[in-house]
């Protein structure tokens, strides 16, 4: 098929463009107000401190040369410090206005704020948890924030990835965060490492800062992050979000060596072994709400913020809170409940006495984490006669049948989509069935030709045993285990009916014959 | 809380977050009356509630994304009155009438 035409394709680029210029323009504009107020503030300075000084005419006039010239040598010298160095005052004076309406309260105060100001937090992962995570530590007076992402701004991540924009869209979500974080407060400092972070990589990336937020989305970076926070003895805020559920854990806190059962658990004592990889679903796959994601980023920033504020802990300071997982489900009554968690298991991997993750280990690579959490690779489990390319599928529906001579016609086969109903409804091929996945794949094995328990859809297939059927999904993985299935229900007729998948699904359905179906 | 069916019977509630409801007719909570006592004549304890559950509540036929290798497979916590399980002695632990059984399923989007 034809691909998008020249000027459509331009009128894109052009708006695309227009709308990372405007966005380029307004940041443009707060950095250049934002100079405007230093430049206003340091000639009010330098102006107060020289003829405004009731002393500056004694000093050029009525004193003795050689004191005039060695006062004015320390006064120079004094000139090359910073001028916040002159203050009485422990914060700047646009610190006390900014910061002012957490200031007051008895939870932060002058100590919690300078606690902030002298603290470094490292953000993995800026996606929907990273973003307003980074926003409220930034906008809290955070010394130091680092962002963790190797990732570029996608369309597709702009409804819960609050710091990204339209504009932004291709540019490293860490360079499009930073542009965001920086206007937002200028005082605190941002620094940013453009990659996914690694075994080899943890421990100096992790090194330099105080406490870790855990932003990422998949088990193999939670059990890195987790063991790294453990060896180098940071409290870990970790959370996760799908669909319309989120989790909250404050893990390895106190930080204590291992060994020692007063510090809190980490991942690998609530979660010793990973989940098999089948039943890890991501936001891509699963779907995410928002405002869901949102929620449990913004309570990370805050629970990070109540961990700095209390300041380091000592043998003698109070007993942190109880280690607990906090669970928010959007759709359940009540919508948050906690649970009490373990403390430290005794033969934990990482924390215990018998730790075997070591820090020589992690350096060295040897720790697979990928490989400990497990993969699934694309699913590829029928023959090439089970299969049809998106372009033979296509002259079956639009021209004579390449295999059997016959006219076009929808009716001359049974096309059936598994995905799930919702996305069913968003678009679908004109004449399609929907029979969803999580249907066929529940709907047990029949062990008797008891037909008169299985499933309506079943019986519907069975009436046209003449019908060749084809299966379709999102991307061609779902199609395959379908068609395995339906076979399991000899709905093949012992093979005298052809039941296949059309290779990779809708996408390639898109890519290579129809441009304009919905890609979501 | 539904009655018990008779007095062999106890009343307690299940629950599954975290996208497990979906392996169980897409319900949150559960009202179940069970048998207080398993089939070998033992009080009924976590362990024989999970067989239970796999057995006569769920309708879907992807068992594993539940039990592996017969308990609960990984990632999933068990939640017993709002605490780990293991603060109450994992699949031991007997079931007293009104428990709440609480199956979370981790979460790794974000």
């Amino acid at each position: 098929m034809a691909p998008l035409p020249v000027v459509e394709l331009l009128q894109h680029q052009i708006a695309s463009c227009e709308a990372q210029l405007r966005d380029l323009r307004q940041q443009l504009a707060e950095a250049q107000h934002l100079q405007h107020i230093r430049t206003q503030e340091q000639d009010r300075l330098r102006h107060t401190s020289t003829s405004g000084d009731p002393l500056t005419h004694d000093m050029t006039y009525g004193i003795h040369d050689e004191f005039r010239s060695e006062v004015f040598a320390a006064l120079s010298q004094g000139e090359d410090v910073p001028l916040r160095a002159a203050t009485k005052w422990p914060l700047e004076k646009n610190e006390y206005k900014r910061y002012g309406r957490q200031l007051i309260m008895p939870e932060i105060g002058l100590q919690g704020q300078l606690r902030l100001k002298n603290s470094s937090v490292l953000i993995i992962g800026v996606g929907g948890l990273g973003c307003p995570a980074a926003a409220y530590l930034v906008g809290a007076g955070v010394g130091t924030v680092g962002l963790v992402d190797g990732d570029v701004v996608e369309e597709s991540n702009l409804h819960r990835q609050i710091l990204h924009s339209t504009g932004k869209v291709g540019m490293t979500k860490v360079d499009s965060a930073k542009i965001f974080l920086s206007s937002l407060n200028p005082n605190v400092k941002i620094a940013t490492h453009t990659a996914r972070l690694s075994p080899e990589s943890a421990i100096t990336t992790l090194q330099p800062y105080d406490l870790v937020l855990d932003c990422t989305d998949t088990p193999a970076s939670r059990y890195l992050i987790s063991d790294t926070c453990v060896l180098l003895g940071k409290p870990l805020v970790s959370a996760s979000a799908l669909r319309t559920d989120g989790q909250l854990m404050v893990l390895n806190n106190p930080p204590l060596p291992a060994g020692d059962i007063r510090g809190g658990p980490c991942y690998r004592c609530v979660f010793p072994k990973p989940p098999p990889p089948e039943s890890v679903v991501s936001c891509g796959d699963g779907g995410i709400l928002g405002p869901v994601v949102g929620l449990m980023g913004v309570l990370q920033a805050l629970e990070a913020i109540k961990v700095i504020t209390k300041g380091p802990h000592t043998s003698d300071s109070s007993s942190p809170d109880p280690p607990s997982l906090l669970i928010f489900s959007a759709y359940a009554s009540p919508m948050f409940r906690a649970i009490r968690l373990r403390s430290r298991r005794q033969k934990c991997a990482a924390c215990s006495a018998q730790a075997t993750v070591t820090a020589k280990a992690l350096n060295s690579g040897s720790l697979d984490y990928v490989q400990f959490c497990g993969s699934i690779s694309p699913v590829d489990m029928l023959g090439p006669n089970e299969r049809i390319s998106v372009d033979n599928y296509a002259k079956i529906r639009m021209e004579v049948n390449p295999f059997t001579g016959m006219e076009p016609s929808k009716d001359s086969h049974i096309l059936i989509d598994v995905r799930e109903k919702v996305q069913f409804e968003l678009c679908n091929l004109e004449g399609s069935v929907n029979i969803p996945f999580s249907g066929v794949s529940s709907t047990p094995h029949s062990t008797s030709n008891d037909n008169e328990s299985e499933p309506s859809w079943i019986s519907d297939l069975r009436k046209h045993p003449d019908k060749p059927i084809f299966v379709v999904c999102r991307l061609g993985n779902d199609s395959q285990l379908s068609v395995r299935k339906l076979k399991e229900h000899n709905l093949d007729f012992g093979g005298n009916r052809f039941i296949g998948d059309i290779k990779g699904g809708l996408r390639a359905w898109r890519e290579n014959i129809e441009p304009d179906f919905p890609e979501y | 809380m539904s009655e018990p069916k008779d007095v062999g019977d106890i009343g307690i509630t299940v629950e599954f977050s975290g996208g497990l409801e979906m392996l169980f007719s897409n319900e949150r909570k559960h009202k179940l009356s069970i048998p207080a006592k398993d089939s070998t004549g033992a009080p009924l304890n976590v362990g024989y509630l999970v067989t239970y559950l796999c057995e006569n509540v769920m309708k879907d036929a992807r068992k594993d994304l539940f039990v592996l290798d017969g308990t609960v497979r990984p990632g999933i916590l068990v939640l017993i009155n709002e605490a780990d399980w293991e603060l109450e002695g994992e699949e031991t632990y007997e079931i007293q009438p009104g428990d709440n059984i609480l199956f979370v399923s981790t979460l790794h989007g974000g």
